[in-house]
């Protein structure tokens, strides 16, 4: 059967729609996520904590599933990624999950009884989920950088080498310090949105001030590892961009500094983390001259320049092996077959715009901040 | 080789968070279009009894809704965390699924389910409706994709094993979206979570008209409780017949298992009703046999003989030998990807590839396989034969008593008997059937397929990942503490939820309002 894109383009397609749907999820339940770190702080009565938990209360829900769906797409897009990562950032994966189980039911039972303990229980959990999933995904994010310990046998069954504290290095610490302030600042910019003037609000700026100054330290830092660190792949010999998906057939080799090639290559690539640091400085002079809007819309761009950045510094490689070089996986070697990423596509071109469509109305109904004299009157607010 | 500990302990773990998952799911299924009932009722009569009644159910169904979430993100996951080559094996197909699910329905639920609680104030009667609505497809279409999948496993429909990439790919969509299958077990698993629903409005109401408090609401909740879960227990049960029907073409090993029938039983096929099968002797002792049934349900004829196990693991000796074929062939591919005449040979013997892999629990390499271990490998396809007789007979005996006892509140409820005392107590007493006979279901299933984790292509110990044992003790100990915590919690909050009843939000609405009055006045 012939089918309309070829091997490589859709390739390529999916590459860039699992990064557009990370950043729709840093976007998104990113700002949910840095609501919750923020919770315990900018709050400090429990009208103030139900007033902030009722900014996100309910689109929280929604936002989360872009995760889902980044773990269906990548499941199927690349099943080589989904079954070499999960497993093999096995322990880090379970606390990831642990957090994320508790936070939806921290939402939902906080409000369900008056006691302070109990309330004051479940907000320290939504800290936990939030907190807890910005530091491991950017933590995750370093290690992927990084190349991950693994080997793929002759029937490409995969073999890890590592253990949870190995995930941990100054480099991958640095991206989860990273994520974390970069959430913390979207967080902050979503709660100058919707949250009620008062002092919530100003604490909230204070935290985003040292977040977005943290993070454009960080992110050099990160850049520096990059570019002069040990960090980098890169093919030894001709790659068949639309051969067959597997791995073990085309030479890899480490080559620090490799992850600067793309933008030797392709300047324009560079524009990735320009928009990481503009944004983060653009979000700074928005909360100073207390233009949410515009705050919002810096933290947003610098997440999704930090995460593009990711990626284009990687391209082609998605996940490679420091075990094994020949091991990594790449857009070239590690996506599903021909037929699956067009039929894929398909799904996504007619549901994406739907869910865009529908996602907006949700916030057009719920638009209007959140204020603490509307706890009293509606008996539905958490 | 395969540490077999590992494979134990990640199916345990599977088990676990996956009967734990699906203990919320059913009521999420059924309590959805329950609420679109009772508010569509709201809509059209516009009386506020039936506001309150929608309320409220949905206040339950919210908190038995973030358990179902939470523990789904566990599932979604998993796959490739506990079943890493299971995950290489099959996700050009099976990861397909998964994601469109995402897509088309987890959005829809999640997305609309804020503005379901929210949205009360913010919205007109009929566009709340509609986001009620957008729920309850929102968590059906959901079960639908999961579903393909797990039907994807117990028939692996439109696929094949490409030797250039070790695993199996699409090669029909279409065979596997309508996999029937997949299709039988839909409507199976979401009757069954209507009937889980119509237990619990049905059980709930039962409790409030026992102890006379909030008769109009219980009343008018029993009823739509009556009619919905006797449509619901029939489908139930009429629709599982259809899944034994599916499962003659491709899954005969079941059918035999769950009826310990270990010879193959000539037309007319009668049915053993109850029996004590024993795994050593190879037979069923004190066997009570109805005449013609099971023909009817397995073949829908009554000239037609039914492959008993002995039979059926002959079929799979064969399959294993041809599969050490499909195993050399694949070895040669490997070893030089241009040998045209190994492609030509494997071809031929692609599809019992399986059953050569199924060796390897036995012996490293399947071509060094003696005749004893290729016997040995034929009998290991046989699943657990009690296991899958008892939990048949419980799961399918609850589900004929959900009929009686639907049968019996329909009649009572249109006869305006609602206070029958015994009934009342029946039905709270019969709460816990459905889930048990869920539970059962899944195991039924699912230890119906082992040894394969993917029905011929794939056995279930070649799935998991390359982990230790102490790495899974971790997690399991980890879900099954916050798991167990968690479900403590949602427990509580039900019965606490349940013993406010139905009237407590406008009780403090009304206190409320009684002591804003005199300040008002003041200000006035």
């Amino acid at each position: 059967m012939e089918l309309l894109l070829d091997f490589a383009t859709l390739r390529v397609i999916w590459w860039a729609l699992v990064g557009i749907l990370l950043i729709a999820f840093a976007l998104t339940d990113g700002f949910d996520l840095g609501v919750g770190a923020l919770l315990p702080f900018v709050a400090k009565t429990d009208e103030e904590r139900r007033m902030v938990i009722n900014t996100v209360g309910a689109t929280w829900e929604g936002n989360q599933v872009w995760f889902i769906l980044g773990g269906g797409a990548i499941f199927a897009a690349w099943p080589f990624v989904y079954a070499v990562s999960f497993s093999g950032f096995y322990l880090a994966m379970f606390l990831v999950l642990s957090a994320l189980i508790l936070r939806p039911v921290s939402f939902k039972y906080r409000s369900k009884r008056p006691e302070a303990k109990w309330r004051s229980f479940w907000d320290w959990c939504l800290f936990i989920g939030g907190f807890v999933p910005a530091l491991v995904f950017g933590v995750a994010m370093g290690n992927v950088l990084a190349g991950a310990p693994f080997r793929l046998d002759d029937t490409m069954r995969a073999f890890y080498d590592g253990s949870l504290l190995g995930l941990f290095t100054p480099f991958t610490l640095v991206a989860g310090l990273l994520s974390v302030t970069m959430l913390v600042l979207h967080g902050a910019a979503w709660l100058g949105l919707k949250a009620e003037a008062g002092p919530v609000q100003e604490r909230a700026r204070k935290i985003a001030f040292v977040a977005g100054a943290l993070g454009v330290i960080l992110f050099a830092v990160g850049g520096l590892f990059i570019a002069f660190g040990d960090m980098g792949f890169r093919y030894a010999g001709e790659v068949d961009i639309n051969g067959a998906s597997n791995p073990l057939r085309t030479a890899m080799v480490a080559a620090p500094g490799a992850w600067m090639d793309n933008y030797a290559k392709y300047p324009w690539m560079m524009l990735a983390p320009a928009l990481g640091f503009i944004g983060i400085v653009i979000a700074l002079i928005g909360m100073k001259s207390r233009k949410e809007v515009l705050a919002f819309g810096g933290s947003s761009a610098s997440a999704a320049g930090i995460i593009a950045t990711v990626g284009a510094s990687m391209f082609p490689f998605i996940l490679p092996s420091t075990a094994d070089a020949n091991s990594s996986l790449t857009v070239w070697n590690a996506s599903s077959s021909h037929l699956t990423l067009f039929i894929m596509l398909g799904c996504t071109v007619v549901f994406l715009p739907l869910i865009l469509i529908y996602t907006a109305w949700v916030y057009k109904v719920m638009f209007g901040r959140s204020t603490t004299t509307a706890l009293k009157t509606n008996p539905d607010l958490y | 080789m395969i540490d077999l500990a590992v494979v134990d302990l990640s199916r345990l773990q599977f088990a676990l968070t996956a009967l734990y998952h699906f203990l919320f799911v059913p009521l999420t299924l059924g309590l959805s279009f329950m609420l679109v009932i009772m508010e569509s009722i709201y809509v059209m009569t516009r009386r506020p009894i039936w506001r309150t009644i929608t309320r409220f159910w949905g206040t339950l169904f919210g908190i038995n809704f973030v358990l179902g979430v939470a523990t789904g993100i566990t599932m979604e996951f998993q796959f490739g965390m506990n079943w890493s080559y299971y995950s290489h094996y099959v996700g050009d197909i099976f990861g397909a699924p998964l994601a469109i699910e995402g897509l088309m329905a987890f959005f829809l639920e999640a997305t609309f389910v804020g503005l379901m609680f929210f949205g009360w104030d913010k919205l007109k009667p009929h566009a709340h409706l509609f986001v009620t609505f957008m729920v309850a497809l929102g968590t059906n279409l959901s079960a639908l994709w999961i579903l393909i999948a797990n039907g994807w496993m117990q028939n692996p429909v439109g696929a094949a094993f490409n030797p250039d990439t070790m695993r199996m790919e699409v090669v029909d969509f279409m065979a596997v979206l309508f996999n029937p299958v997949a299709q039988a077990k839909f409507v199976h698993t979401v009757s069954a979570g209507y009937v889980i629903a119509s237990v619990f409005v049905l059980g709930v109401s039962a409790i409030y008209m026992l102890k006379g408090k909030h008769k109009g609401f219980a009343k008018r909740s029993m009823t739509v409780a009556a009619a919905f879960g006797l449509a619901s227990s029939l489908s139930v049960v009429i629709l599982g017949d259809e899944s034994g029907y599916a499962l003659t073409d491709n899954q005969k090993m079941k059918l035999a298992a769950l009826e310990a029938m270990w010879h193959t039983e000539e037309a007319p096929a009668g049915l053993t009703a109850i029996g004590f099968p024993s795994l050593k002797d190879r037979q069923t002792h004190y066997e009570v046999k109805v005449p013609y049934v099971l023909g009817l349900i397995a073949t829908r004829s009554v000239d037609k003989p039914v492959a008993g196990i002995l039979e059926l693991v002959a079929i799979s000796e064969d399959r294993i030998e041809r599969g050490v074929v499909a195993y050399d062939q694949l070895e040669k591919i490997k070893a030089d990807p241009t040998d045209m005449l190994a492609r030509g040979e494997f071809e031929k013997v692609r599809n019992d590839l399986g059953y050569g892999l199924l060796l390897k629990r036995f012996v490293e390499d399947p071509r060094m396989a003696t005749p004893a271990q290729i016997k040995e490998a034929a009998w290991y396809t046989v699943p657990n034969v009690p296991v899958m007789f008892w939990s048949f007979r419980v799961m399918a005996g609850i589900g004929f008593l959900m009929i009686g006892l639907f049968a019996t509140a329909f009649v009572l409820c249109t006869l305006r008997k609602h206070e029958t005392k015994w009934f009342l107590r029946l039905a709270v007493l019969a709460m816990p059937l459905p889930w048990i006979a869920a539970e059962f279901g899944w195991v039924l299933a699912e230890v119906g397929r082992q040894p394969w984790a993917v029905e011929g292509v794939l056995p279930t110990f070649l799935g998991a990942s390359s982990l230790t044992v102490p790495q899974l003790w971790a997690t399991i100990v980890g879900f099954t503490v916050l798991y167990g915590a968690l479900a403590v919690v949602e427990v509580g909050l039900i019965v606490r939820t349940i013993k406010k009843g139905p009237f407590h939000e406008q009780e403090q609405q009304a206190l409320f309002e009684d002591e804003d009055a005199p300040m008002v006045a003041q200000e006035g």
